[in-house]
């Protein structure tokens, strides 16, 4: 499948000295929905800034839906839009006029017809007569949505989309993003938020110091680097784990009352069930038992704390 | 859909919403330069002009219009450009332009052109109000406007310069105020240059406002401080310098991006 952004070796130095992207190569697909997870100064919106044209990079090529993004910058920008991270409005524009201006600067031609989908679909329209600045903060982030939008772009930069926004609005936002996606709009978007890099995204990648660190499938990545834990609640409590369970490395918890078993999910069918007949043949009663799965931000901690200390 | 090698509905979306944001405050946009000049005719044309004698055949009332015409159109051109590109990157919805496809000529264009536009009503509402209050007669009302424009285009490629190259209001305000109206004022806005000491008159000729001022006056009075040639020459050599800074600033993205 050919990819609708085709990054390779981008890098960029600031004249500071600063290195804020290491050569970093990637492939986005047609169509998905891309998260870039990544502490605060890990070089997420220099690379989304690089290709949307408001950063220039060190060396490096960017295709956009098939064009150079600074050969064809034209052709390139045309396809993508841009929700920045900062809350900026012309604040004394009408949400229509806002809309519109995007719409031509971005070389298309009028279509109010469109422009009222958009606002529509954003619960924007009965808003579309107000001033910017007496928008509150969550309706002024769906008018930087709808800006991005007004060109019908095919690619879509959320520099972190919910930042800032309430629980509710939140839930809208993914919605509307789902929806792009349906309507063929490829979505790549950074966020500080694991759960909604975990609920939205069909691919992951992890970005800290200005290198990529990891890009994979989500469903993939939780499994290939979860961590899972099985808990046996004792009837008895124990001072020490028994010699003959060494070999499950198990640890004791809540004073004595749990027995804890932690393994990668690969090795999810070997190790419980030797483990619990093993239990079973030394006579330890257990009342429960529970597993939990470590989330994508254990996952996320874990990737960039071990770089870290690298 | 391929973009367009022109992008036309881009320099229009910006020119329309440049103006737009004029047309909201347009009564003050106007009023304030009017009032302003409406009082340099009173004190200057009137209360003191009575007592002085005609300069190269011109009531000094006359004189004066050109001069006060100019004082205008070099401040608000320079200030309506500066604002014009220093806003967007104040309130830092520049990263639109930036990310569009937009050239650096489509931008200067739509930006310069919008600015252009407001400072050459400007002038043409203050030289009503003059007519007004004393009597003009306009010889050559084709090079009045094409100085007009020129000049004024030439002052809004200076503010855009300075809109790009300022971190703050204050600085926007330093050029205008601390350099283009004293040279102004000394470029012979007021009297001709003629009027000076040898000397002086020698100091002057550097003063790049003198041909500015000195080919409108011409448009207007068929006589200047110095030839028409000369003073056309020094106008587009100074559109050329500021419009070769401004196609470098978008070239190297100096001060619009990292």
């Amino acid at each position: 499948m050919t990819p609708i952004v085709s990054i390779q070796n981008l890098t960029k130095t600031y004249k500071s000295g600063l290195q804020a992207l290491k050569p970093t190569s990637l492939d986005i697909r047609p169509g998905e929905i891309f998260a870039l997870l990544g502490p605060n100064g890990a070089g997420k919106t220099t690379l989304i800034s690089i290709i949307c044209g408001i950063v220039t990079p060190t060396s490096g090529t960017v295709i956009a839906d098939g064009h150079d993004i600074q050969e064809e910058y034209r052709d390139a920008r045309m396809k993508i839009g841009l929700v920045p991270q900062e809350l900026t409005s012309d604040r004394f524009e009408t949400v229509w006029n806002t809309v519109r201006f995007s719409r031509g600067l971005f070389g298309r031609a009028p279509d109010d017809a469109y422009i009222e989908k958009v606002l529509r679909d954003l619960t924007l329209w009965e808003k579309r007569k107000d001033i910017l600045q007496t928008l509150s903060g969550g309706m002024k982030r769906r008018v930087m949505i709808a800006k991005a939008l007004s060109h019908e772009p095919s690619i879509l930069f959320l520099d972190e989309p919910t930042a800032g926004v309430d629980v509710e609005l939140r839930r809208d936002m993914w919605a509307l993003v789902r929806r792009l996606r349906d309507d063929g709009v490829t979505i790549i978007l950074t966020t500080h938020y694991i759960d909604e890099a975990e609920e939205m995204a069909d691919r992951i990648g992890v970005i800290n110091k200005g290198e990529l660190i990891l890009v994979e499938e989500k469903a993939t990545l939780i499994k290939k680097l979860g961590k899972k834990q099985l808990t046996l609640v004792l009837q008895e409590p124990m001072t020490a784990v028994p010699a003959e369970l060494a070999e499950w490395n198990l640890a004791l918890k809540d004073g004595g009352h749990e027995l804890e078993y932690t393994f990668d999910a690969n090795a999810e069918r070997k190790g419980i069930a030797s483990l619990l007949r093993r239990v079973t043949d030394l006579n330890i009663g257990f009342r429960d038992v529970h597993t939990t799965q470590s989330s994508l931000e254990d996952i996320f901690v874990s990737l960039v704390s071990e770089r870290g200390r690298a | 859909m391929n973009a367009p090698s022109f992008n036309a509905h881009g320099v229009w979306a910006i020119y329309r919403f440049e103006l737009g944001r004029w047309f909201r405050t347009i009564w003050q946009s106007l009023a304030t330069p009017v009032i302003t000049t409406s009082l340099y005719f009173v004190v200057f044309g009137t209360a003191i002009g009575s007592r002085m004698g005609d300069i190269e055949g011109v009531s000094y009332g006359a004189y004066i219009v050109p001069g006060l015409i100019m004082l205008t159109v070099f401040t608000e051109s320079i200030f309506n450009a500066a604002f014009g590109i220093y806003f967007p990157k104040f309130t830092g919805t520049i990263y639109e332009l930036l990310s569009a496809p937009v050239s650096a000529f489509e931008a200067v264009l739509a930006y310069v052109g919008a600015a252009v536009t407001k400072s050459v009503v400007l002038g043409l509402v203050i030289l009503g109000t003059a007519s007004l209050i004393v009597p003009i007669h306009i010889e050559h009302p084709f090079a009045m406007l094409t100085f007009l424009v020129l000049i004024s285009a030439t002052f809004c490629l200076f503010g855009f310069i300075i809109g790009v190259l300022s971190n703050n209001f204050e600085q926007m305000q330093v050029v205008p105020m601390l350099v283009v109206t004293p040279l102004t004022f000394l470029g012979g806005a007021f009297y001709s240059i003629n009027m000076l000491a040898p000397f002086w008159q020698t100091v002057a000729h550097f003063n790049p406002v003198v041909y500015l001022i000195s080919g409108f006056r011409w448009s207007f009075f068929g006589k200047g401080d110095v030839g028409i040639e000369v003073s056309l020459a020094a106008t587009f050599a100074m559109f050329l310098v500021f419009l070769g800074v401004v196609a470098w600033i978008f070239k190297t993205g100096y001060r619009l991006k990292n």
